[in-house]
């Protein structure tokens, strides 16, 4: 599926990677706990978070992990953006909870890891 | 070819600073973007670790053909336990550091998954060294 139908299924806020949106995302993962997605190996995946520091981004970068989604709107700060645009990430937010936005891109196929 | 770095213990601002510079610097030299994936995250768990528990460290990075040596040092309270630390879940990690989205005691484990060859010593009250070694090349 492609970036800009998760965002689309997720009202979700675009903050960076705008022209990006026609990546494919293949893989989720759902977690606020680093080390747990510093374990992932897989490509094409797509990171749900709660955690939104720094951390979460680069948590990302290391990972090879090219798209990032923190849930139930919480703010974004301009360290994390300009690291997200840094290491070309598409950095995005919904208001929705961590448990409905992996439930809707469950039903819309997007593959688990573990 | 050297790379050193330094790093600020509850620096959680710059923490993965060194891991991204040197993502970066493997890129450029061309290497297997999986090997790549590897060193850096080990990296950036072993500079977690340092912002996390000590208060200072450094990190000596040295590019030989074909490998690479990672040579981190810190001063802090050390490892009372290594074999302990070595276990997946054990943490003596802060709640600040939980907060950072840490501390679930997978570091170790972690770097030493990402490694091919890794050495770790620790003198209790002073600090800990780690010295992690993998190849570059098919």
């Amino acid at each position: 599926m492609q970036l800009w139908e998760i965002v689309t299924l997720l009202d979700a806020k675009v903050l960076t990677g705008g022209s990006e949106l026609s990546r494919e995302v293949e893989h989720a993962f759902a977690s606020d706990l680093m080390s747990d997605v510093l374990t992932v190996d897989h490509t094409n995946t797509l990171l749900i978070t709660g955690l939104s520091n720094l951390q979460s981004v680069r948590t990302a970068e290391m990972s090879d992990i090219g798209q990032v989604i923190v849930v139930r709107n919480k703010e974004v700060s301009v360290e994390m953006i300009r690291l997200a645009r840094a290491s070309n990430i598409v950095l995005l937010t919904s208001s929705y909870s961590m448990y409905r936005v992996s439930g809707i891109l469950y039903e819309a196929g997007i593959e688990p890891i573990f | 070819m050297d790379l050193h770095y330094d790093i600020k213990g509850g620096d959680f601002v710059n923490a993965g600073h060194a891991s991204s510079s040197l993502k970066k610097v493997l890129k450029q030299l061309n290497v297997d973007s999986r090997r790549i994936k590897r060193l850096v995250i080990a990296l950036y768990e072993a500079e977690v670790n340092v912002v996390a528990h000590a208060y200072r460290g450094t990190i000596q990075v040295q590019l030989y053909p074909g490998e690479v040596e990672i040579t981190v040092e810190d001063e802090g309270p050390g490892i009372e336990d290594i074999e302990q630390a070595m276990q997946e879940g054990y943490s003596t990690a802060s709640p600040e550091v939980r907060e950072m989205g840490f501390g679930a005691g997978m570091g170790l484990p972690n770097i030493k998954r990402n490694c091919d060859r890794f050495h770790i010593e620790s003198t209790p009250g002073k600090g800990t060294s780690l010295v992690i070694r993998n190849s570059i090349s098919d």
